[in-house]
This record gives structure tokens, C-alpha cells and sequence, in this order.
């Protein structure tokens, strides 16, 4: 049973009088525990594709099942629902919020689920010492490096331990050593606890770690290369 | 959530401390405007009722009609008479007796012969009864500068600003020249025994106070008077209730074919101060009203802007699942705190300066000098019930309404396209 299933979907976007068509008719699926990215240069549609898995977004046509839940027929409380308890974002810019410590910022996402307090404080740690910031716990995003940053982005999208981390150009900000750190950390996720990394990116660095490759071009999918051969 | 909510609100200076400061500048001085223009306006009737209209007044109607010359030969006569029938019957209001006058004031030397004169306006009230409450109503205590109050007979007090024009001093005789209530010349001595400053131009350019008797016996109107003044016994003008009073008195007195029978009037109907007062509240209400809508346009923005300024952190908790419902409320929630601390702070400091200005004032005095309106020089602010509530208008409905209406893009736009519009 795959976790998201995608059948011929279509994005169309308004632009002016006319309609811009940004995804025409992708079928994918992705099983849990994948390490996947969607590839390819601006443009090509990769980001729509990223939201609307992530029920940010709504297809024009066509249908996307995440977690059994049909994305097109979703109201905006059931599309937070599902983000709120099986997803995680990371983006390219970290978004962490920046009157919040590290601490506070990793809880965010259990505190929306109502998570009580002890339990929170344990999941937190929890995800901070896999992401090795435990000596960061009281900064502030502004104290912090890029590396680090993006570090306690992941830990965010980490916590609830969700079946699905969906981000969008991780590295974009990094330099190479926190990249490939980053991605290692990344890697080491997704064999431990099983989660599934969808990455929208054109970044070689992360190509490299990637154990499934899907190339988009103009909105259709180009090459699917299930292949393990290049994963790290 | 509460305590999550709170924390950034609190550390994050430009989402709570600025918008505080704005919200409490705009409550500020929408607390201080209305204060000050109730204050004057105020000013304005309570002058006119302690020196001149009462809360309402009776003269005869022959006086009423020429009431501007001063007639003393319309007068009212068998004063002493009303004067028992109403203390008996409208208990609730205080009653006393007034002559005004007009004549030469004039000041010797010391072989008796003029050393200066100048024309006065003249009041006789009662000084000397027990229960007189004329000294309260004028604020005689208060307004003598030096000197005392008249202690005995042909006491009088004058406006300081006069006793120095004419070089006299406390202790020293004046002299009243005028006419009686008959047409006679009245010539009568006075001791001055006091100076008094009533912060009323009009007053203040020449005016003396003596007990009514005694002025009584100088223009000859034993039993007389040209008006029996009433107040409310909390010195509150209510105009309904004097409408009330001033009819049922005239219809049992007041007969149209007698212009000797006396009339009662309240203060909105002499010298047409109702439509005054109508007027005043007109442009009060107007002036308080446009400044209210400016500083809600203020404030709305401010409101609107702070929610704009947002979007970034509201997508990010958008994508972690947070309810646009939860959102929204949580910011309102944020705006609702911002907008009570801000209008409660400029609510306290726009009362404590409106206090202030209540006791103290501005003196006008030197721009009104030729005004012969019964209007305090001094303007001061007056707190009322509303001065307490008026600042939470901008403050906290203009506030959480810019934040209402900044939320709702939140609402409008599909959750991908509030992202593309945050740059995340």
C-alpha cells in the first residue's frame, strides 16, 4: 500500500485571462521509508508537485491519496489535521521563528496537537539530541549558524515523528560541509525511524544522496529511476 | 498555547511594545480631546449659571424683556414673599436673590474729593444669611486675593484687576453713584474690604459684590430685587427637569397681560443659550467624532500592518497544521491584548493629565479681554463617565478590527498561495 499515490494529475494556475498549466497528468507512488526527490530546474513543477502531497495545495484534475486521505476532497481543517499529525516541512529558508528559542521552536508543531506537557518536553529532547543541538536549546534562530539553523528546522519537521518529511530545497543556503552534514543527519532519519523524505531540489549535493530520483520537466515527469544504486 | 502566545508576544518588541505605545498614543489623546472639549463646554454653562442665569430665574417679564439695560425699575417686589413660597415648595433646588446694577464707582482722596472713578457692574447677594448659599455658588473664598469678605455693613468686595486701575485699597472707601429703582440719583459709600479675581473677564474688567441689603438701601429697593436665582442642590444643569420646574412655576404665576408678574426661565432659554448649548454639543460631537475616526484609521492600520507584517511566521504555523481558524483567533486574541494594554496605559495618562488640567487650565485671559461673555478665562479639561470608556474606541475596536481585516486574506487565500505570497 503506498503512502501518497498520485493518478493523473493536473495543476492549472490563472495568469491573467488565461491559465497557466504548471503539472500535466503525473501518476506517481511512494512507499513508506522512500528517500526520494523530485528533480529538475525551476519551473518544472516540482514545488507544486511538493504541496499539493503536502495539502497545501489542491490538484485541477486528477487525485492524490496521502495516508488514504484524497488531498482534492479535503477541507482546509482536514488538510491541517493531516499536516498537523503525519507530516513535516523543511524549507529552503529554515522559517523558524525567530522570538522563540530552539527549544520552543522544535514544541510548535506538538503544541498545535495538544500534546500534554511531559510528553512534549520528552519528544523535544528527543529530537534535539538527533539532531546533536542539545547545547542549544536555550538560543534564539538569531544565535544560531545556518547549519544549526536548518538543523533545528529538521528537528521541527522530526518531532511528531511523522510518516511524511516533505522539504524544499534544504540546502539551498548551505555551504557544502553543512549540506552534507545536514543530508547525513537526514539519511540517518530515514533508516531509524522509518520516515519518508519527499526533497523538491536541483542540487547535485543532495542528488547524490537520493535513493530514488524522479526528473520533472515541464510539468510531466521525465525519468523515474527507482534505483538504490545511488543512495548513500 | 496561552503561555507560547504571551512569550513572543511579550519578546517581540515591534508586535507588542510599538503597537502598545501607538494604541496608547491614540487612546491618549482621544482621552484628553474629549476631556478638554467637555471641560470648556462646561465652563461655558457653569459660568453663565453662577454669574448671571442660575438654573433658571425669575425676574418680572417687564424686566425679562429689557433684561440687557438692567431695568432695576421692573424689579421683582415682595422678594422676601417668592422667596418663602419657593424655599417651601421646590425644596430641591436652592433659591436666592440677586440685584444687578450698573453705575460710577468713585474713589476719594483724603479730603474727600475724587481720586479716580471708573463704571462698574454690580452684584447684591445675600452675603450675610445663615444659609446663604451665594458664597459657595460664586466661589467667593476661593477667588479673594486679598482682603476678606465683607464682615458687616457697606462691605463690599471688588476685582482685583479693577482695585489696581483705580488705586484703592483694602480698608478704603468707594463710592457708588447710580440710579434707584425709582429714577433717583443713588449715591451710597462703601468700604472695600476685599479683592477678588473670578477669572471671568467680563468680571474681572470692573465689577463689585455687596450684600444685597445694602445695596438694597443704596438704590433704594427694600424687599426688592431684579432676579431670584435657582441652582440644583449638586449644581447639575438638567434641562428637561428645569423646562419642567420654569412651566409649572409660570403657569400658577406668570400672567401674559401683567408684565409685572414674574416669569421663570431656565437657563437654555435666556439669550438663546439652548441652541448654544445644541450647538456646541453639535461641534463638540463632530470634533470628537472626526478625531475618533481619524486615530481608528490609525490604529486600523497599525493593526492591519502588524498582521501583514506576520505572514512569514503565519505560513510557517500554517504548514504545521495549524487551523486558519486557530490562527486567526490566536491573532485576534494578540490584538485584543495589545489594544487593552495600549488604551488602558493612554486611557490612565490621558485622565491623570485631564486631571490636571481640570485644577489647573490654560488662562485665555489675554485673548479675551474685551469679551463681555460670562466665560471663564481659564479653560480646564473635565473628566466625566466618558472620559473613562471614550479611549477604548480606537484603541481596542479600531486595533482588533485592522487585525480582522489583515486575518482575512488568511481566509481568502488557498494555503499554496498565502505561501508563494510569504516567500517561503
Amino acid at each position: 500500500m503506498p503512502l501518497v499515490n498520485i493518478e493523473q494529475l493536473v495543476k492549472h494556475y490563472p495568469m491573467g485571462k488565461t491559465k497557466f498549466t504548471a503539472l500535466k497528468g503525473i501518476d506517481l507512488s511512494f512507499k513508506k521509508g522512500e528517500f526520494t526527490g523530485l528533480i529538475g530546474p525551476s519551473g518544472s513543477g516540482k514545488t507544486t508537485l511538493l504541496n499539493i502531497i503536502g495539502a497545501l495545495d489542491t490538484p485541477s484534475e486528477g487525485s492524490v491519496t496521502v495516508l488514504d486521505k484524497k488531498i482534492e476532497k479535503l477541507s482546509h481543517l482536514e488538510a491541517a489535521h493531516l499536516r498537523c499529525t503525519h507530516m513535516g516541512f523543511i524549507f529552503q529558508t529554515y522559517n523558524l521563528l525567530p522570538v522563540y528559542t530552539v527549544f520552543e521552536n522544535v514544541e510548535f508543531p506538538l503544541l498545535i496537537m495538544k500534546m500534554p506537557e511531559e510528553q512534549r518536553k520528552k519528544m523535544v529532547l528527543a529530537s534535539l539530541e538527533w539532531v546533536g543541538l542539545m547545547d542549544k536549546i536555550n538560543s534564539r534562530p538569531g544565535q544560531l549558524s545556518g547549519g544549526e539553523s536548518q538543523r533545528v528546522a529538521v528537528a521541527r519537521a522530526i518531532v511528531k515523528q511523522p510518516d511524511l518529511v516533505l522539504a524544499d530545497e534544504p540546502t539551498a543556503n548551505l555551504d557544502a560541509a553543512n549540506s552534507y552534514n545536514i543530508l547525513e543527519m537526514m539519511v540517518k532519519l530515514n533508516r531509524n525511524l522509518k520516515t519518508t523524505f519527499i526533497f523538491a531540489t536541483h542540487d547535485e549535493k543532495v542528488i547524490g544522496f537520493l535513493r530514488r530520483k524522479i526528473h520533472l520537466i515541464d510539468g510531466r515527469v521525465a525519468k523515474d529511476e527507482p534505483v538504490s544504486a545511488g543512495g548513500k | 498555547m496561552i503561555k507560547f502566545i504571551l512569550k513572543g508576544l511579550i519578546r517581540d518588541r515591534s508586535r507588542s511594545l510599538f503597537p502598545v505605545l501607538m494604541v496608547s498614543a491614540g487612546a491618549f489623546l482621544t482621552v484628553l480631546l474629549y476631556s478638554w472639549i467637555t471641560g470648556a463646554m462646561g465652563d461655558i454653562v457653569n459660568s453663565t449659571a453662577q454669574f448671571n442665569s442660575g438654573h433658571v430665574k425669575i425676574t418680572t417679564r417687564a424686566y425679562q424683556e429689557l433684561s440687557d439695560q438692567i431695568p432695576n425699575d421692573l424689579a421683582l417686589l415682595e422678594v422676601d414673599n417668592l422667596l418663602n413660597h419657593l424655599r417651601n415648595n421646590e425644596n430641591k433646588m436652592l433659591w436666592t436673590p440677586r440685584i444687578r446694577f450698573g453705575g460710577l464707582i468713585d474713589i476719594p482722596d483724603i479730603n474727600g474729593e475724587t481720586k479716580t472713578q471708573g463704571p462698574v457692574m454690580g452684584l447684591g447677594v445675600d452675603l450675610f444669611s445663615k444659609n446663604s448659599p451665594e458664597i459657595t455658588i460664586l466661589n467667593l473664598k476661593n477667588a479673594l486675593v486679598e482682603g476678606k469678605l465683607p464682615q458687616k455693613k457697606n462691605e463690599i468686595l471688588i476685582s482685583a484687576d479693577f482695585a489696581k486701575k483705580l488705586g484703592v485699597k483694602i480698608g478704603e472707601p468707594a463710592t457708588l453713584l447710580g440710579s434707584t429703582m425709582n429714577g433717583a440719583m443713588a449715591m451710597h459709600n462703601f468700604t472695600v474690604s476685599g479683592t477678588l479675581c473670578f477669572g471671568i473677564t467680563a468680571m474681572d474688567r470692573g465689577a463689585i459684590i455687596a450684600d444685597i441689603t445694602d445695596v438694597g438701601f443704596a438704590l433704594d429697593m427694600i424687599d426688592g430685587a431684579s432676579e431670584i436665582v435657582g441652582y440644583t442642590k449638586n449644581m447639575v444643569y438638567f434641562n428637561t427637569e428645569m423646562k419642567e420646574l420654569a412651566r409649572n412655576f409660570n403657569e400658577k404665576f406668570s400672567r401674559k397681560n401683567d408684565e409685572f408678574t414674574p416669569l421663570m426661565l431656565t437657563l437654555g432659554q435666556q439669550n438663546g443659550f439652548e441652541e448654544y448649548l445644541q450647538l456646541a454639543d453639535t461641534f463638540s460631537f463632530i470634533i470628537v467624532a472626526i478625531f475618533i475616526f481619524v486615530m481608528s484609521l490609525v490604529l486600523w492600520n497599525s493593526g492591519l500592518m502588524n498582521g501583514i507584517r506576520r505572514y512569514g511566521e503565519i505560513g510557517v504555523r500554517l504548514a504545521m497544521g495549524e487551523p486558519k481558524g486557530n490562527l486567526y483567533r490566536w491573532m485576534i486574541f494578540e490584538s485584543i491584548i495589545i489594544g487593552l494594554v495600549g488604551s488602558l496605559l493612554g486611557t490612565l495618562v490621558g485622565l491623570a493629565i485631564s486631571y490636571y488640567m481640570q485644577y489647573h487650565g490654560i488662562d485665555f485671559g489675554n485673548i479675551m479681554q474685551k469679551s463681555s461673555m460670562m466665560i471663564s478665562s481659564v479653560m480646564r479639561a473635565r473628566v466625566t463617565k466618558g472620559s473613562y470608556i471614550i479611549g477604548f474606541f480606537p484603541g481596542l475596536i479600531a486595533s482588533v478590527i485592522g487585525t480582522c481585516f489583515a486575518g482575512i486574506g488568511i481566509y481568502r487565500r488557498q494555503t499554496a498561495q498565502l505561501f508563494k505570497d510569504l516567500e517561503i
